[in-house]
């Protein structure tokens, strides 16, 4: 029984995920042909361009980072039963506490000096931009679906409020702050490892990012706090009855998400841009609803959505790069798909499969 | 002197020409990609022109991040692209580092500049051709309210706003009406929008409307055209849109921006430097073609020209908005 079970667990992680992925390459692939041009050729683009050399890898992981931040975020509202989409706006205002503390630092102390607190500000101003929708949704019953859509909104208007009036670098035409000073930016891999990744920006909130996966792992499964949340996740009326405060568990969760997403603004800021910029975000929070529906929720996972999205992301920049003809529009198309299939009809094949699974399972005390 | 600093020009064009690269021209846009019916549109459209007049190809990159615009510069520079024009004045910085490391490339900022001698700075005196046709709408205006709706509030878009309202002001409107759109890439592309707002304008009693916003503009247009005030547009010369409406339009030729810059470079005359373009250049200006001709009588044309007069001998100064974050009005 227990290697039953086994089998269908690996049905439900490995082979479903890859035959999803699978078909969505599939129907891309008619899109690509339709348009006129050779779908093995932007498949080779794909890979080659994301796996192929050490700077791909590098830009891969990069954005599989942000990727990885915000999806943990997402999934460790929904293990409480709730469906944010407000990563995005967390990200953004997180970013808003790294810059602060970026700019006032970086002149003064090294980068780890600065990091700690840095990540404590994207954290702080993650969570409080995460608190106002949580208590609604505890307290008054709004939908968080609506207000975490709304505050990514408020979120930019606040932004833009900040960037051009308060913090803009003088003179300069774009809303952005001056660059960040040394201590300021973090290492990027190849400066402290022996990996050769060209220019890629892959940068130290790598191990951040791992460390928040592994975090979220023991949260949810190997404390009091996340079989709370779990169970709250699993049945509300019956976690209340069990004496499960749904207040508390809405709240402090969804302050652990948007602390999660505020963390993106270090791999991004600290990592890459060196800046906080208009718009830096540029839907990693909706790709992380996306990646945490694929990962079902389990960090591992969302670790592997988040790379498949980072080989997406840059490997989709590398076809447009080779083949004008498939344009920007074309890759989204693309994303799109992967998210359809792997997201939305991420059961479609569960059954086909569990039955084909139980036919060799039949068959085998015969042979 | 003169025919000294000819010489001396000419010198230094050869020396340009002589290290300049092959002309294989390439585009970045922004992430809101090159339809925006905005900024990065504008310069699609000269690209566009530049490639139908002289059948030379190009190149461009779309980014979907702001993380893959330095990959993208860099990409093209490293495969000898030449020039490389950026669109965006977000990436002013990454195309500084692309073009430190690729001093024999040369580089095309638009709406921003990039102090180096392999990069083209174009920049575009907004303030100019706004007062003009602040000055235009005020003297046009029977109730002296005029309105401004902008895309985003960002400094370029408050650039516009802030010329426009001294000339409005000098043209004796007494009720200046702004209004920004959005706050993310879709307020250069929300025509509904727009006409909401126009719409709220004209009831606060503005009969004279300029849109800076890019698309959203297309649907304050049609607002007033529909309720029969005056429009004013905006890049590209919009007086055909709706002709007995459209007041005037505030033309800033980034189209022909880029299409000069890819000439030079074909031509191998290409320089690095700041352009800045106001109306002694032509870079900005108002517009009066048949569709608008009626509209504009003898006194606010001769009004008009008087002040493009002043303005380019510099005699008359219009508050430029960068130049210290401020705007007086």
């Amino acid at each position: 029984m227990a290697s039953f079970l086994n089998i269908r667990r690996i049905v439900d992680f490995a082979v479903l995920p890859l035959m999803n992925v699978a078909v969505a390459l599939l129907i891309s692939g008619l899109v690509v042909l339709f348009v006129g041009q050779n779908p093995l050729e932007a498949v080779g683009y794909l890979i080659s361009g994301s796996l192929g050399s050490g700077e791909g890898i590098g830009f891969t992981l990069y954005f599989a980072t942000s990727f990885l931040f915000t999806g943990l975020a997402v999934a460790v509202a929904s293990h409480a039963g709730l469906f944010t989409i407000g990563a995005e706006g967390q990200a953004y205002l997180g970013g808003l506490g790294i810059a602060l503390v970026c700019l006032s630092l970086d002149r003064f102390v090294p980068w780890y000096v600065t990091l700690v607190p840095a990540a404590a500000a994207g954290m702080l101003f993650g969570a409080a931009w995460a608190f106002i929708p949580a208590y609604l949704q505890a307290k008054r019953g709004s939908h968080l679906v609506i207000t975490t859509i709304m505050f990514n909104f408020i979120a930019s208007s606040i932004m833009i409020y900040v960037l051009v009036n308060l913090i803009k670098e003088p003179g300069s035409m774009a809303p952005q702050t001056r660059l960040f000073d040394k201590g300021g930016l973090v290492p990027k891999l190849g400066e402290i490892l022996p990996v050769n990744i060209g220019t890629a920006p892959l940068n130290v909130s790598l191990f951040l990012a791992i460390a928040a996966a592994v975090f979220v792992w023991v949260l949810i499964w190997k404390t009091k706090l996340g079989f709370e949340i779990r169970s709250t996740g699993a049945n509300p009326a019956a976690a209340r009855n069990a004496g499960i405060s749904y207040v508390k568990i809405t709240i402090v969760c969804m302050l652990i998400s948007g602390a999660l997403a505020g963390l993106a603004g270090v791999n991004i800021l600290m990592g890459d841009l060196g800046k906080l910029q208009l718009d830096f975000p540029a839907g990693i929070g909706l790709v992380g609803v996306a990646v945490a529906l694929m990962g079902r929720g389990h960090p591992v996972g969302i670790a592997i959505a988040s790379v498949l999205f980072g080989v997406l992301y840059q490997g989709g920049a590398e076809i447009s790069f080779w083949m004008p003809n498939i344009t920007r529009e074309l890759i989204m198309l693309i994303q799109g798909l992967v998210i359809l299939f792997a997201g939305a009809l991420s059961l479609m094949f569960r059954k086909s499969v569990y039955s084909l699974v139980d036919l060799f399972r039949v068959s085998k005390p015969e042979v | 002197m003169r025919k000294y600093l000819m010489a001396t020009v000419a010198l230094m064009a050869m020396a340009a020409s002589a290290t300049a690269a092959d002309f294989n021209p390439a585009i970045v846009y922004g992430t809101s990609g090159k339809f925006d019916k905005s900024f990065n549109e504008m310069a699609y459209t000269g690209a566009e022109k530049f490639k139908a007049d002289t059948g030379s190809e190009y190149r461009d990159f779309e980014a979907q991040a702001d993380s893959q615009a330095e990959q993208g510069i860099r990409n093209f520079a490293s495969r000898g692209f030449s020039p490389v024009i950026v669109t965006n004045f977000g990436y002013k910085d990454q195309l500084a580092k692309v073009a430190k490391e690729f001093p024999d490339i040369d580089f095309v900022m638009l709406d921003d500049v990039v102090d180096l001698p392999n990069v083209r700075s174009v920049t575009f005196k907004e303030e100019q051709g706004s007062y003009v046709v602040g000055l235009i709408a005020a003297l046009s205006s029977k109730s002296k309210a005029v309105g401004f709706i902008g895309g985003m509030d960002i400094p370029i878009i408050r650039k516009f706003g802030c010329g426009y309202a001294q000339g409005a002001a000098a043209g004796g409107a007494t009720n200046i009406i702004r209004n920004m759109t959005g706050t993310t890439n879709s307020a250069f592309n929300d025509p509904v929008k727009g006409g909401e707002i126009a719409a709220s304008q004209m009831g606060q009693g503005a009969d004279v409307i300029f849109a800076a916003a890019g698309g959203t503009g297309i649907g304050v247009l049609q607002k007033v055209a529909d309720t029969g005030k005056f429009a004013i547009g905006v890049d590209s010369n919009q007086n055909y849109m709706h002709p007995g409406v459209m007041l005037t339009s505030m033309v800033k030729r980034v189209d022909v921006a880029v299409y000069n810059a890819l000439k030079d470079a074909k031509e191998g005359r290409f320089t690095g430097g700041v352009q800045s373009l106001g109306l002694a250049e032509n870079g900005v200006d108002w517009a009066l073609d048949e569709n608008n001709r009626s509209l504009i009588s003898p006194e606010v044309e001769a009004a008009a020209a008087k002040a493009k007069q002043e303005i380019s001998a510099g005699t008359l100064e219009v508050h430029d908005y960068m130049s210290d974050d401020k705007c007086p009005l």
